[in-house]
């Protein structure tokens, strides 16, 4: 429990990417099974444990600790978990070494708690507690109320395992989702200490096919007979796979999000692995991606939810029909696959992204720069003859965004980033006018080079006209333009507005401040 | 606000600081003053531009480091255990653990001991003499951590945790922001007593205390200026700074610096994170709560004042324990490097 205690502490303190990964790989190494198991399983939110509410907690702190310094103290602290953790009396001064070896192993823990009821749990916790440190206790805390929020997706996860392991992570990721806590075969293949885990794999996660953007490249250096074209939807990339009544819906990064999803989930009664966009819809149009966002990252989710903002998605590739692997097979082979098995099927809360006609690039880039409707990004095209490729292999698939939305900008506010960029001023708060003052309408922290990063850092240090921590104001006189790729209405913002994947376009050193947009010329922007 | 004890009413608070009224002395005022104690040279309690001062001789060799000639006209030196009579008060300097030449001050007055802890704690520090206890009638305490929530773990541990994330992270090296003042040559002692002997570096402004630390007996191991050496000769290796310089240009030269602090308010993370430290190392030069409460208990007082910090709970602990006890507020000092 100690060591994996201090790893989600490291977790939670780590910024990077790699370094996350670093911290993830060494533990693999140097923790045994079935230890590691249930840690990536607690890691990657693929246990079903016995939770504890706040209540039961503060009941149980307040048997051992003074009313009144506990009141003080969480104050002060303001988090319960973390105060609960800090302040739990300890008989004598818990050295790691004593911890280690009064060892409460995490084993025991999730075990005991994937066959304890709520009331056993807090029967469990007070002792439990009483065997940990203050980072001991805090990681059992945040696990039984069900909060570990580490920042680690199970992609992160399987990309641990395979630079530790040396597997490739298309492999692990095909073999994750038939394996078992606490994964003690897939460990073992992953050491070479074992063969291959034989797994079900009906409903595993198919890694996904992933395109390249072709803004840096010339279109019409493509041949246009060889490719196909669809619209870029703007919702969140879903793999749907069905094995009769049981279904799983995966993310883009192989997380199961089906929990979040049930209105979809539920209707699933067939046999395919399919490719597509997930969406909600409002009516028959699909809804703002702001309405999606408020669908995403729930463990549960209420049916006044599910009634108003239903979710729906947009086919546009079938990867596997009734056991029959279509992955080797050209695009068109499978599109033809697919709108057949549509027609069959004509399964509930789906439908199929349409192919565009076009004669040459002409026609569309044409189509493509008048498609300002809600929810389309821009184009896709799609090799006919290319495979289902796992990973982003350059050629089969390209995205084509519309060109962004620009407008001028005026810089409000900067803070300073995280990590490599502590010491920078790195994101950036503008804002747009309203009868002669500024009202912010975005953030972004990035579209700039290194050297204009520098050069905006010292802009702002030269600039500042109030600090608030690591926030500074700055003279309004500096002007962005910002690129954007839509702007919709938002009640959760001060201006109305959001933009969506805003970034500093160009630093504007020439033009006057007062001549940055007006917040009405944002608003005629808005999507139909 | 001026509060008189029963038991000592020849003790006063004013706006400069506490003033022992029958010697005319001030404990750590926070403005210039004819006659000063002086606990211990952090900025805070060792002001520039008193009359006189009396300290240790090591915290007048630290205010003459810090600053120069507005270290006081005229400086009195006690060692450990030594009386000094001023007017017809006794004063008597006692090792505080705190940093070095940090004292705890035990004033005699009519059949009356009051001792004023100054910044103390209890756990070993291989750069200053251990806090002794005092018994006194009044003990006027700090509170820096005065929640039960500050326990410092010992420091030896948090300095493997520092060793072992830089074994893992051996093409980067260690930022760790540190209070020029002890903290800095306490975690650098640590260091060395862990075997890490390897050159540490040094942000400029830390330069001038270490070498002191060194005249004055402490060994430090090889330390190098940060300025003048190349981002590679850095890699892996350990660098000390001011906190503030973490977030400061002058971090640019550092080759990818995952950021440690070493602070007792480190055990929250939400501090922490504020701060944007990668690696928080929960080492505290002042004493946490259960030495806090210890103290009190120990030196036998009948009489707590609570000063510098969260006194609240302090008082709350102590009146809990049938002790007479009340806060008393104090303006000009700053939580900072603790």
């Amino acid at each position: 429990m100690n060591r994996f205690a201090r790893l989600l502490e490291a977790l939670v303190f780590t910024p990077g990417r790699n370094g996350k990964l670093r911290l993830l790989e060494h533990y693999f190494a140097v923790t045994g099974d079935p230890e590691r198991g249930y840690a990536l399983a607690a890691l990657t939110g693929t246990l079903s444990l016995a939770t504890a509410k706040p209540a039961v907690i503060r009941a149980l702190v307040a048997e051992r600790v003074d009313p009144v310094l506990f009141d003080l103290s969480y104050d002060f602290v303001g988090d319960l978990a973390e105060t609960v953790a800090l302040i739990w009396p300890e008989a004598e001064r818990k050295t790691e070494a004593v911890a280690d070896s009064t060892a409460l192993d995490l084993t025991e823990v999730i075990t005991t708690l994937q066959r304890s009821s709520r009331t056993e749990v807090a029967r469990l916790l007070g002792n439990w507690l009483d065997r940990l440190d203050a980072t001991g206790r805090h990681a059992l805390l945040k696990l039984i109320t069900g909060g570990l929020r580490v920042g680690v997706s199970a992609r992160l996860a399987k990309t641990a395992l395979a630079n530790w392991s040396g597997h490739d992570l298309t492999e692990i990721e095909e073999l994750w989702h038939a394996q078992t806590v606490p994964y003690e075969a897939l460990f073992a293949w992953l050491e070479h200490r074992g063969n291959r885990p034989a797994a079900d794999l009906a409903l595993s996660f198919r890694p996904l096919m992933l395109a390249n953007p072709l803004e840096d490249r010339d279109v019409t250096t493509l041949d246009a007979t060889q490719y196909r074209a669809e619209w870029k939807w703007d919702g969140i990339r879903i793999q749907v796979v069905g094995h009769g009544d049981t279904a799983r819906l995966y993310s883009r990064t192989g997380d199961e999000i089906g929990a979040t999803f049930p209105d979809v989930r539920d209707t699933i009664r067939f046999h395919a692995v399919l490719d597509g966009e997930l969406l909600v819809l409002d009516g028959d149009r699909v809804a703002a991606f702001a309405d999606l966002q408020q669908r995403l990252n729930r463990k549960t989710v209420s049916p006044k939810l599910m009634r108003e903002r239903p979710a729906h998605v947009r086919l546009y590739d079938i990867l596997v029909e009734d056991g029959d692997d279509l992955r080797s097979a050209p695009f068109d082979v499978r599109r033809t696959r697919l709108e057949r098995w549509f027609a069959r099927i004509q399964p509930e809360r789906m439908d199929l992204s349409p192919l565009i006609p076009f004669r040459d690039w002409a026609e569309l880039v044409a189509l493509r720069d008048s498609a300002r409707a809600r929810a389309i990004e821009g184009l896709m095209l799609k090799r006919a003859d290319g495979a289902y490729i796992a990973g982003r292999p350059v050629g089969p698939w390209w995205k084509w965004k519309r060109d962004p939305l620009t407008a001028d900008a005026v810089l409000m506010y900067a803070q300073r980033g995280h990590g490599k960029r502590s010491s920078f001023y790195s994101d950036f708060t503008f804002g747009a006018w309203r009868q002669g003052a500024l009202v912010p309408i975005g953030k972004a922290y990035f579209g700039f080079t290194d050297v204009e990063l520098h050069q905006l850092d010292r802009w702002v240090r030269e600039h500042t006209l109030r600090s608030y921590g690591p926030v500074r104001e700055v003279e309004p006189s500096l002007v962005l333009e910002v690129a954007f790729d839509s702007i919709q209405r938002s009640n959760r913002h001060k201006s109305g507005l959001a933009m969506r994947f805003p970034r500093i376009h160009r630093i504007r050193w020439d033009k006057p401040a007062q001549e940055a947009d007006r917040l009405e010329s944002l608003e005629r922007l808005i999507d139909a | 606000m001026a509060r008189r004890s029963r038991m000592a009413d020849w003790l006063d608070v004013r706006s400069e600081g506490l003033l022992v009224v029958p010697a005319g002395v001030y404990i750590d005022p926070v403005r210039s003053v004819d006659r000063a104690i002086v606990t211990h040279g952090h900025a805070d309690h060792a002001r520039p531009g008193h009359g006189a001062v009396l300290a240790t001789p090591e915290t007048l060799a630290i205010m003459r480091t810090r600053l120069g000639d507005q270290a006081g006209r005229h400086q009195q030196p006690a060692t450990y255990g030594e009386t000094v009579r001023l007017g017809n008060v006794a004063v008597t300097l006692f090792p505080a653990g705190h940093v070095l030449g940090s004292a705890q001050v035990l004033l005699e007055h009519a059949g009356t001991r009051v001792v004023v802890s100054g910044d103390y704690k209890r756990q070993a520090d291989p750069t200053c003499t251990s806090f002794d206890l005092v018994p006194c009638d009044l003990f006027i305490t700090e509170a820096t951590f005065g929640l039960p929530v500050f326990r410092h773990p010992p420091a030896e541990q948090e300095v493997t945790r520092l060793l072992a994330a830089r074994a893992l992270h051996r093409d980067r090296c260690v930022l760790l922001a540190v209070y020029g003042l002890g903290k800095c040559q306490r975690m650098i002692a640590l260091l060395r007593a862990a075997g890490h002997d390897a050159p540490i570096y040094l942000h400029g402004a830390l330069q001038a205390l270490c070498r002191l630390y060194t005249d004055l007996g402490i060994k430090l191991g090889p330390l190098h200026p940060v300025v003048g050496t190349t981002p590679d000769a850095m890699a892996g290796a350990i660098v000390l700074a001011p906190p503030s310089a973490t977030r400061d240009r002058w971090m640019r030269r550092l080759p990818d610096p995952m950021v440690a602090q070493a602070s007792g308010w480190m055990r929250v993370r939400q501090r922490a994170k504020q701060r944007g430290v990668e690696l928080p190392l929960v080492v505290s030069d002042h004493a946490d709560w259960d030495e806090l409460c210890r103290t009190i208990l120990e030196t036998g007082a009948e009489e707590v004042w609570v000063t510098h910090g969260r006194e609240e709970a302090l008082v709350h602990f102590a009146t809990q324990q049938g002790i007479r006890a009340q806060a008393l507020s104090m303006v000009g000092f700053e939580e900072d490097g603790a």
